[in-house]
């Protein structure tokens, strides 16, 4: 199916739930409410036209200083029809907060994982967010905006070296 | 220990796998629960190398980032710039010339030999076949003297750009080339009489590490490791890049998605890796090997030293680098390892507003437990060489 039609389809199914289409280098984002996520993510799996069997990737963006907001973007692929979507959801700052889509692919589990650690946004009936990346003690969210890039941890493991040998 | 109910004499033992451990490939560390030699529970833990590329990648310029994309997979350094470059040329809307994209393919290729040899070396190595990791080193040598020729580096070469390579073939580039293409097919079945009919190697990966299709699309496998499972999905044919619809390869694909079908797809893949580096050699048209757009690529050397425009241009991208519009762009290909993804969010500034990379082995490794549960812990070992993992690119 080409963009249009894939827009067109899911519009129809959910005219509430998709806030905005766009096209653009010929990809097809959708940006959907935030409640209907999970439901929207079954359809796109399930319906046999669309067949999204493929998570190709999860991910976070920051939009705080813009937009108050942190987007959640999900890359969806169906390897029977050959075609991609991608699907935005936009979540507010001050409760970043968004169901899980693990029970749709369970190769969401570690993206989500992924997000949570570098954004800090939780993922509602996660089997098991625990963070990925950075170690346990590690502090703050590394890819919020508002961390910055040469960012230090309190105790760096040299420092604690550091105070052992004194 | 937790005793397990029923029984007096039998515990479960939690061991440490890695994080040093020559057979993770890296610094991953598992965490496996045994009941005896039989694993109940594996636990996955990474980020032991995590170095925040994804952030470092916001304060950099477009071709600032390209050095980065090589410590990824730093065994495969030209699919992960070619990757990059394709992202950023999409997000451009910009077309690059015929011989950059055959360069490109020929490249591509041979690095993904030199990939698949370096996992085929390993792999046997772990599960104690020797000799075929001296053979294998023996082919990777003569790939990263060619890789040193074209780029002068050998291992992160950054040597492709955006709107195409970063200088012309050398000289005497196409005759090692040629020569190397022309024997390899001779040393694959080398290494084919130690091992595919081995009855030690069978009895270790035939029936090991198994994945069905339908778990393998569910874990978002891809590449060889989902291949191995029968499914047919290569983005080089279905979504065919760099003119990958120009060449004639076919697709292997295993059956039953054990450690040995994956073990014979890439065997296979090499072959046809193979045959496509003869076919770009074939057909490699003359012509300029980058793009010539004042505001995206760098003037000729002869262009600054005489018109004053050309000066410009290449002070100007050198201190404030390409802006592309406003928008994002998502772009894959396939790397030795499976989807390399760039997701890039462009603000118009000169720097990306933000960088993911959807790493083939990340996700991969996710569907280890999956694969190895309810197995013997030397299968764990088989299983991790055959999703050909790296750690640079899982922990970016």
């Amino acid at each position: 199916m080409d963009n249009e039609a894939i827009a067109a389809l899911v519009k129809t199914s959910f005219p509430e739930a998709i806030i905005d289409s766009k096209i653009f280098r010929n990809e097809l984002t959708l940006a959907v409410k935030r409640e209907y996520i999970t439901e929207i993510a079954k359809f796109l799996k399930e319906n046999k036209e669309l067949d999204f069997n493929f998570l190709s990737d999860l991910c976070g963006v920051d939009r705080v200083e813009t937009h108050g907001v942190f987007e959640v973007v999900y890359h969806l692929y169906s390897i029977s029809q050959n075609h991609r979507v991608r699907l935005k959801v936009s979540i507010p700052s001050s409760n970043p907060t968004i169901s899980t889509v693990t029970g749709v692919w369970s190769t969401a589990n570690w993206h989500e994982r992924e997000t949570y650690d570098m954004f800090g946004i939780t993922f509602d009936g996660h089997p098991d967010l625990r963070k990925i990346l950075t170690p346990d003690d590690f502090q703050g969210h590394p890819l919020r905006k508002d961390y910055p890039v040469d960012g230090r941890q309190p105790a760096t493991l040299r420092e604690i070296y550091q105070r052992g040998e004194e | 220990m937790t005793a397990i109910p029923g029984t007096t004499t039998t515990h479960l033992m939690t061991i440490n796998m890695g994080p040093q451990h020559p057979s993770t490939h890296g610094v991953l560390r598992l965490l496996l629960e045994l009941d005896g030699e039989m694993i109940v529970k594996a636990v996955p833990h990474v980020g032991f190398l995590h170095r925040g590329v994804e952030k470092l990648a916001e304060y950099r310029t477009y071709h600032q980032c390209i050095p980065l994309t090589d410590r990824l997979d730093y065994v495969a350094p030209f699919s992960n710039n070619l990757a990059y470059a394709i992202a950023v040329e999409k997000l451009l809307g910009i077309e690059i010339p015929e011989r950059a994209q055959h360069v490109r393919v020929l490249l591509c290729e041979l690095t993904r030999i030199s990939s698949h040899l370096l996992w085929l070396a390993t792999h046997a190595l772990d599960l104690g076949a020797m000799t075929v990791f001296f053979y294998c080193f023996r082919e990777r040598e003569t790939i990263y003297d060619i890789f040193e020729m074209v780029s002068g580096a050998r291992m992160n070469l950054s040597y492709i750009r955006v709107g195409g390579v970063s200088r012309d073939l050398p000289g005497g580039f196409l005759e090692k080339t040629r020569q190397f293409v022309a024997e390899f097919p001779s040393r694959l079945n080398e290494y084919e009489t130690l091992l595919t009919d081995n009855p030690i190697w069978k009895k270790r990966t035939v029936g090991v590490g198994v994945i069905s299709a339908e778990d393998a699309i569910d874990f978002g496998l891809s590449g060889p490791s989902l291949r191995g499972s029968g499914v047919d999905w290569d983005i080089r044919k279905t979504e065919p890049y760099s003119g990958y619809d120009k060449y004639h390869f076919k697709v292997p694909l295993g059956k039953n998605g054990d450690v040995y079908d994956r073990y014979c797809v890439r065997i296979e893949e090499m072959r046809q890796s193979n045959s496509i580096v003869h076919q770009a050699l074939n057909i490699l048209p003359k012509g300029d090997f980058i793009a010539r757009m004042p505001n995206v690529t760098l003037p000729t050397k002869e262009d600054v030293e005489t018109k004053m425009e050309a000066l410009i241009h290449h002070f100007k991208l050198i201190i404030d680098g390409i802006c592309p519009p406003k928008g994002e762009v998502y772009a894959s290909i396939e790397a030795p390892k499976g989807e390399l993804g760039f997701y890039i969010v462009s603000d118009g500034s000169n720097h990306p507003y933000r960088l993911k990379i959807r790493p083939p082995s990340f996700v991969n490794l996710e569907a280890l437990p999956k694969m190895v549960e309810g197995r013997l812990l030397p299968d764990v070992v088989a299983t991790i060489g055959s999703l050909d993992i790296v750690l640079g690119e899982i922990d970016r």
